[in-house]
């Protein structure tokens, strides 16, 4: 960058922004920076009558009791498999839709399916997990199709079992966003130059070559930095479904870190252990996003920053 | 693609057209079944709906189940502040995004990247839960209507979307403006807003729909203040109640006579929440398809 004259002048041209960016850096100081500070209370124990200078320092106990504590090994592993799960899942289906609706060679129809596909998004995760609940109800669809068929004896309550909990997620999740999180795939794949499909039908290759050598080749990159974006959010992968659609039954494996700071933190009152756990999950997030972001560079992708 | 260079389709390419055609006429009805049921349901009859089987008619047809939703007080009054957040705070994050990123995209400013960075920053580091609260409610945030649209104004995501397109329109529009004497405010509003109206629409479309669904900042900071619950909480309430019941009809809500259902009455409540998404979305899919793109291909 080459050095500038800040003279008095420019400043009193550029006054209108600075305003703004003055109060735009006090807003974002309230909202989004004081919040930090906030982090103190982990390392208290944190009374609200007392403040935050009146409570009593206790150094890492929280931490200490929060990894000694077997329930929250327990929504750490929750929480990165349901993560992962849905992580995989909805990339995976999100790219292979994209590439099949993009082999479709009827405008409308093509148009017709993606709009049906962009629904779901649009949807609360309440409303979402309610048509779930009654798909999969007892007297739900699910259950009479896998009677009728004869994979089932009777109706099963998916919702008691705690092998079906994170693959139910898993779905919910797919179901959701696989419409929505194509249209970056389909948006890269029409950028794509269509003089490489002819070269690759000149070579006597069909769709099924078309796809492997140049439609996913061409979208990599595309992949990659979703991938980078999305690998630090798998710890945020999933709050609202699991709370939904969790219950007693199967609460070993459906309380997620969320959950846990949520319960602690606002049931108990525990504010310092709920902060801990916040920050726990925070600093895993950004370890995260670098190492993925490492690794793509690593492996000649382009990564985020 | 051009015809001449394959004739005639090889067997493999067929087989191809079949099995993709029916991956995405599956992919369709998994999409559409789950809604069309529950709009099925909400028309049937509670009593009758506990037997199953209703598919994407509604058996015994009743309007019961929605006299009964638009008879609780606190579905109209989750209504008029579902649409007065979204309203409000619509118009507020777009203000506020869209002078943001007009900041940061004007090239001569001085701190342009010190106040980019401060904001790029808060997309991965954030307080957390507990100490957000307490935030809130030190400010007196929580317990009133502000809380759903003060705090999150400022999306960093959208605000990367409109500094996108606002870098994308040609300098010399400004550059003449100033010439002709306009200061930075008027040329923001006179000469850039009128052009980032597309971008506009979809930044104020993803706040709006954000803003309609969500429900878990009622439970946090408004779960005790009843007045400012919002639809999506309401509807929230209704289907822990369905949960907890098992499905059942085993109280079926006021006297069998009323024949209507947690169930259906929850079938009914979800028609109604995401009647307005079902009926806009559709003529505004250009603007988020153009949105989504500039914000994750570009950026």
């Amino acid at each position: 960058m080459k050095a500038k004259r800040i003279s008095w002048k420019e400043i009193k041209r550029q006054k209108f922004l600075m305003i703004c960016t003055a109060c735009f850096v006090v807003y974002g100081i309230i909202f989004y920076y004081l919040p930090l500070a906030g982090w103190i209370m982990a390392f208290q124990n944190y009374k609200p009558k007392d403040g935050f200078l009146g409570s009593e320092f206790v150094g890492l106990e929280k931490f200490k009791f929060l990894f000694s504590d077997a329930t929250f090994l327990q929504v750490i592993r929750n929480t990165l498999a349901m993560g992962i799960l849905n992580l995989v899942a909805t990339f995976v289906m999100a790219i292979v839709f994209a590439i099949l609706l993009n082999e479709v060679r009827l405008v409308v129809g093509k148009k017709l399916v993606q709009t049906i596909s962009y629904l779901p998004h649009f949807l609360s995760w309440i409303i979402v997990t309610g048509i779930l609940h009654d798909a999969l109800s007892s007297t739900g669809v699910v259950n009479e199709l896998l009677t009728n068929w004869g994979i089932l004896d009777g109706p099963v309550n998916f919702f008691a079992n705690k092998s079906y909990f994170w693959p139910i997620v898993a779905f919910a999740n797919v179901w959701k966003e696989t419409g929505w999180n194509a249209i970056v795939y389909l948006a890269a794949i029409t950028s794509i130059d269509p003089g490489l499909y002819e070269a690759v039908t000149i070579d006597g290759g069909g769709r099924w070559a078309k796809i492997r050598h140049i439609t996913l080749p061409s979208i990599k990159p595309t992949i990659m930095i979703l991938l980078i974006m999305n690998i630090g959010n798998v710890l945020n992968a999933g709050f609202e479904v699991q709370y939904l659609l969790g219950n007693g039954l199967v609460k070993s494996v459906s309380d997620t870190i969320d959950i846990y700071t949520l319960t602690w933190g606002i049931s108990q009152n525990d504010y310092s252990l709920g902060t801990a756990a916040g920050i726990f999950k925070s600093v895993v997030a950004i370890v995260l996003i670098f190492a993925a972001n490492k690794f793509a560079k690593r492996n000649g992708e382009q990564g985020m920053f | 693609m051009s015809k001449q260079w394959k004739p005639k389709s090889s067997l493999g390419d067929k087989v191809f057209v079949v099995c993709n055609t029916i991956f995405l006429a599956a992919f369709v009805i998994i999409t559409l079944y789950p809604v069309l049921n529950t709009v099925a349901l909400s028309f049937n009859n509670g009593i009758d709906a506990v037997r199953g089987g209703i598919h994407l008619l509604p058996r015994v047809f009743t309007l019961q189940n929605y006299k009964t939703v638009l008879g609780q007080q606190n579905i109209i009054t989750g209504a008029y502040i579902s649409v007065a957040r979204t309203v409000v705070g619509t118009i507020l994050a777009l203000a506020a995004n869209a002078l943001l990123a007009y900041v940061v995209s004007r090239k001569r400013f001085l701190f342009r990247s010190q106040l980019s960075l401060f904001w790029v920053i808060t997309m991965y580091v954030s307080g957390g839960m507990i100490p957000t609260l307490i935030l809130y409610r030190n400010l007196g945030l929580t317990g009133t209507f502000w809380v759903y649209v003060i705090p999150g104004m400022i999306s960093v995501f959208n605000m990367l979307v409109l500094r996108t397109y606002m870098m994308g329109l040609p300098e010399g529009l400004e550059e003449s403006a100033q010439i002709d004497g306009a200061n930075d405010f008027t040329i923001f509003v006179r000469i850039i807003s009128p052009l980032c109206k597309p971008v506009y629409a979809t930044v104020a479309l993803f706040v709006a729909v954000g803003q309609w669904n969500s429900w878990f900042d009622v439970m946090l900071y408004n779960r005790m203040n009843t007045k400012y619950t919002t639809l999506q909480y309401e509807l929230m309430k209704l289907l822990s109640s369905v949960m907890q019941q098992g499905g059942s009809a085993s109280s079926a809500g006021q006297g069998a006579a009323a024949a209507v259902t947690p169930v259906t009455v929850r079938a009914a409540a979800t028609v109604v929440t995401m009647l307005p998404i079902i009926c806009l979305y559709p003529f505004l899919q250009r603007y988020f398809v153009a949105g989504m793109t500039l914000g994750s291909v570009k950026e």
